[in-house]
């Protein structure tokens, strides 16, 4: 990984397994991410591809049967003495440190900010409680901050907001105040899972504007997770593709789009309907994403390929190589 | 919020009238009526009654009106003054009969609502957040048994079953002398002491109920996205379990209340006739046998009315406690 | 999900998932219903306990009236399979003679080891009427001489053979509930089906009289309609003046049920689609409603079942409803009342048992069909 840009948080082969009855569910199987100052990191993989547990183990909110295996190197803030290397991974996910960087120095939103309320509670409530976690024990500070971050928000009428409910906002609203409690605490990393999958095609336009203007005052970085490519195009400067579990393709926004090497990812970016393309059958990928338990030797990829080679890649495992310059492809038939 | 109360007081008055229509219709449907078993008695002992003396009781009785004029005299009387009415098997007026015994009633009843609420609540969260755990099983089978067994079997034995290894008769609710002295500090203490049993066997199905219900509503609530958010944020697992699933669950639980006492009103009647406790079951029983018409009336009309009462304050209280039915939503 | 084992230009069903995907719903409920060990096992205990029920003057040894003057109060008589002259297959029973206890005046049973009754299967006893059709005199086990004693759950106050009417009494508590759903559930539909189906004024008027009937305490009312049932009723008309009492206020919670899925089947796609189409409401109801809300009813039904049970037990119980000589497990309980006479005599507790058994069983029934209903589990 390039050395000259900043990073923040960097996985290291994260494993998170779930042992049922039925076998070992590898959710995540073997991940390496980067999460580089001020840049955006878009995961992009379909259901069942592990980018949401990914997100979870990072923050360590996997539930049980889950365990997570791996390193989850995060560099902390500076406070007073010099900055700190800590291993998320080694952490107790319920000890006070792991409390402090969830929510604090690494915040989540998520799909649908109407589910992520809780409705008997007001949204002031609910914000400052982040704050009161995070930032300061005064309440009065506290609602002052959840003012001024519900203002850099784009939000109407703060104070008005703070003591209503959930369900008295309209969705923009309520995803803005999904953002506002995430970003109160002046986070480092900032995960977005879906943000924008259950929105309208107008409100999140003005969401995802939002979350690059703040990006850019604040000075976080995002990790965007999402199925949606055209999102991917618009918010990440580096994106991680992945399928069952495991990082298949990695490089830069640009690359991605123009020179990707990995099949899922071509199958990926040709069955984008297109408004040009008339008169032609549009592109899938055949068959389902099974479900990560009990695999078969090889690529995960295999069954669905249609450059796989029988005897090549449904015997070896298949490891991330790196192809060119910072653009990594896990796939035996690309490169050599 | 007080247009809601208003709403809901307006909305009980015709459910009252009913009730009371009602009351007073299964009451008088018996074939004859308290006279005729009395009559039956009189005879029995040897005592012939002459016509002319079955004329006048039944006019000191007022049966000799039609029954609406019965049932409206027995309205007005209610509702202008107080009066019950006439026990014709206790020679005194029905409130007296009734009196201290529906005190009691009521203070089991709510004793027992109480008991349910205690113990299910605590008993649901750790089943909830203990699935598949041995404490768990117990728990479900523990479940299971206070819904098989009804009440009045419960009682029985285990009455029987103290009875036989301690040779001491728990039933009544007071023990030797104090069961007619005067109320003091020693009976009243003395009642405390032993009115734990008929609270939890009453209150058993109803807590084996609750425990589920609050078990199943919190597993939904803890797989729900505001939980993870919660966590998210850094909030401490045991706060959050109890600021945010715990408080979602019990909204729906209190509406349960509407439900639950009347089984916990309508338990008690039968338990208390077992255990012979001095409530209103027992008398229930006897009014109903001998046809005492006002006080059986009387006291099904009480009952029905405290609970419809209940189910009034407990929707009160839904509504009070959730802010969804407080403040109406923005329509999107 | 699929799990994709064999590489092919497409992925091929195997005939497994082929066969699931074409189940209907009855077949899925059956098979998720199998899964559910505990539900399957109260099935076969409620159809062991129906079968006896049905068959029940056949297996008891007795007919219920019968009383054995010599053998009153007396206790359960063990079954032995060996005695000192070696293990026999034919089970059998010792008589029993009484002793008065000098100290506490009660009469005591013991076991008389010089007398031994075998006992037989297919006996000759007393005669009676099989279901009241015709007379036969064959009973499923019994002693050659039925004079002699077989008590295998003691016997009452009156020498009366307790398991022989616990068996009499299971078929009159057991067909309560099984006869009184019918009754809730034709209340329950009709009544919460216009209720749901066609709403407004007809809607608010069912609700308040659900309401209505919800707010009286259950067995208040209960006891004040069984007392109004004349003593001199014939036995039949009490039985179904019963039924009729505690079924027809027990539709309420079926009527909700179905009221509530109506008032949501009623705005789903299909129903519409159907409208559109031309469909009657007789022919949208009863094609395309019914049988999505078929496994709900039933699951509702299995679990209505009990409550009847225990509400006839309860007022017969208190004397109220049945009477005497009918005999159902509420009667049979009457003689438990007395403190005294249990303590002595615990054996009159049996009926107890079944009462207690009978219920369990009905509501795991009624889980595990509620767990196989849900689709979404």
């Amino acid at each position: 990984m390039k050395e000259n840009d900043n990073v923040l948080l960097e996985v290291k082969g994260l494993k998170t397994h779930f042992h049922i009855k039925d076998g070992t569910l590898k959710a995540v199987d073997g991940v390496d991410l980067v999460i580089k100052e001020r840049k955006t990191l878009g995961i992009v993989g379909e259901s069942g591809s592990g980018k949401s547990v990914t997100s979870q183990s990072i923050l360590r909110i996997v539930p049980p049967p889950g365990k997570v295996e791996g390193e989850i190197l995060l560099r902390r803030r500076k406070t007073g003495k010099n900055e700190e290397l800590v291993d998320l991974g080694k952490l107790e996910s319920q000890g006070k440190e792991m409390r402090d960087i969830r929510g604090g120095e690494i915040a989540m939103i998520f799909q649908e900010p109407m589910k992520a309320f809780s409705p008997i509670h007001t949204i002031g409530n609910q914000i400052m409680e982040a704050i009161l976690l995070h930032n300061t024990r005064d309440v009065k500070e506290a609602k002052e901050i959840a003012l001024d971050t519900l203002r850099k928000v784009g939000m109407s009428n703060p104070e008005q907001r703070l003591n209503e409910y959930p369900h008295q906002l309209s969705g923009g609203m309520r995803q803005r105040a999904m953002i506002a409690m995430a970003l109160s605490s002046n986070p480092s990393i900032l995960i977005a899972d879906e943000p924008t999958t259950a929105l309208d095609v107008t409100v999140q336009a003005q969401v995802l504007q939002l979350i690059n203007d703040l990006k850019e005052k604040i000075g976080m970085s995002v990790i965007f997770i999402t199925h949606d490519l055209g999102v991917i195009a618009e918010m990440s400067d580096e994106v991680a593709v992945m399928y069952l579990g495991k990082v298949v393709e990695y490089t830069d926004v640009d690359t991605l789009f123009h020179g990707a090497l990995h099949p899922y990812t071509i199958a990926l970016l040709q069955s984008i309907p297109s408004v040009g393309k008339r008169n032609e059958r549009l592109e899938s990928v055949e068959g389902t994403v099974p479900t990560p338990i009990n695999l078969p030797k090889g690529c995960g990829f295999y069954s669905r390929c249609k450059r796989a080679k029988d005897g090549v890649c449904n015997v070896y495992d298949v490891p991330l190589v790196e192809i060119g310059e910072n653009h990594y492809v896990r796939c035996l038939l690309v490169g050599n | 919020m007080l247009n809601y109360i208003g709403h809901r007081v307006l909305q009980l008055i015709p459910l009252l009238i009913a009730i009371t229509i009602i009351t007073f219709i299964t009451i008088k449907l018996p074939p004859g009526d308290f006279l005729t078993t009395y009559i039956q008695q009189l005879k029995l002992s040897g005592n012939a009654v002459s016509q002319s003396q079955i004329l006048s009781l039944q006019h000191l009785y007022g049966l000799d009106q039609p029954a609406y004029m019965q049932y409206l005299d027995w309205m007005k009387n209610i509702l202008t003054k107080g009066d019950l009415g006439y026990s014709f098997g206790w020679n005194e007026p029905v409130s007296q009969v009734i009196g201290e015994r529906l005190g009691l009633t009521m203070l089991i009843s709510i004793l027992t609502l109480i008991f349910v609420w205690v113990v299910s609540i605590p008993i649901g969260i750790y089943s909830a957040t203990h699935q598949y755990s041995i404490l768990d099983y117990i728990i479900t089978f523990i479940g299971f048994i206070g819904l098989a067994v009804p009440g009045f079997l419960l009682a029985l034995v285990l009455v029987y079953v103290v009875f036989v290894h301690t040779g001491v008769a728990i039933t009544g609710l007071f023990s030797g002398h104090y069961q007619d002295a005067v109320w003091s500090m020693g009976k009243f203490l003395n009642m405390m002491s032993r009115i734990w049993l008929p609270v939890i066997i009453i209150g058993m199905s109803g807590t084996a109920g609750l425990i589920r219900v609050m078990r199943g509503m919190l597993l939904d609530e803890l797989q729900k996205q505001y939980v993870i958010t919660a966590r998210a944020k850094g909030v401490k697992e045991r706060k959050l379990l109890f600021k945010y699933p715990v408080r979602m669950a019990i909204n729906p639980l209190i509406s349960t209340i509407g439900w639950t006492l009347p089984a916990i009103i309508s338990g008690e009647a039968i338990v208390s006739i077992v255990l012979n406790l001095p409530t209103t079951g027992p008398i229930l029983l006897k009014a109903l046998m001998t046809q005492d018409m006002y006080l059986a009336g009387s006291f099904v009309l009480i009952l029905s009315v405290l609970t419809v009462i209940g189910t009034l304050l407990s929707d009160i209280l839904l509504a009070w406690v959730d802010p969804r039915i407080r403040f109406g939503g923005v329509q999107e | 999900m699929n799990v994709v084992l064999n590489r092919k230009a497409l992925p091929v069903e195997t005939d497994q998932q082929v066969v699931y995907e074409v189940a209907s719903q009855w077949q899925l409920m059956w098979w998720k219903f199998k899964k559910h060990k505990m539900a399957l096992i109260a099935a076969i205990v409620l159809l062991i306990m129906y079968l006896m029920a049905g068959f029940c003057e056949f297996i008891s040894p007795d007919v219920p009236q019968q009383r054995f003057t010599e053998y009153v109060y007396a206790p359960p008589q063990p079954i032995h399979f060996a005695d000192k002259n070696g293990f026999s297959l034919r089970p059998f029973v010792y008589d029993m003679k009484e002793k008065i206890d000098t100290k506490t005046f009660q009469n005591h049973f013991f076991e008389d080891t010089s007398k031994k009754y075998p006992i037989y299967f297919f006996v000759k006893g007393e005669t009676y009427k099989f279901w009241g059709l015709f007379n036969t005199d064959i009973h499923l086990f019994g002693l050659k001489d039925p004079n002699k004693p077989l008590f295998l759950m003691g016997t009452d106050q009156l020498g009366r053979d307790l398991f022989s009417r616990a068996l009499y009494g299971g078929r009159i508590s057991l067909s309560f509930g099984f006869i009184g759903i019918f009754l809730t559930l034709f209340f329950g539909l009709i009544l919460g089906g216009i209720s749901g189906y066609f709403g407004g004024v007809v809607d608010t008027i069912v609700q308040r009289m659900i309401d209505l009937l919800i707010s009286i305490p259950t067995i208040p009312l209960w006891m004040a309609l069984a007392a109004a049932l004349p003593r001199d009723w014939s036995a039949v008309k009490i039985y179904f003046g019963m039924i009729i009492i505690l079924s027809a206020l027990g539709w309420t919670g079926l009527a909700r049920v179905v009221r509530g899925m109506l008032l949501s089947l009623r705005e789903e796609d299909f129903t519409v689609a159907a409208r559109l189409a031309g469909a009657s409401d007789w022919r949208i109801i009863t094609k395309h409603l019914l049988p999505s809300m078929a496994s709900y009813i039933i699951v509702s039904l299995t679990l209505a079942i009990p409550g009847t049970i225990l509400g006839e037990t309860a007022l017969s119980f208190l004397g109220l409803g049945l009477q005497p000589p009918v005999v159902s497990w509420g009667v049979l309980l009457q003689d438990a009342q007395n403190l005294e006479t249990l303590a002595f005599h615990s054996w009159l507790l049996w009926p107890a048992a079944f009462i207690v058994v009978t219920v369990l069983m009905f509501n795991f029934l009624g889980d595990g069909l509620r767990d196989a209903a849900d689709p979404y589990k």
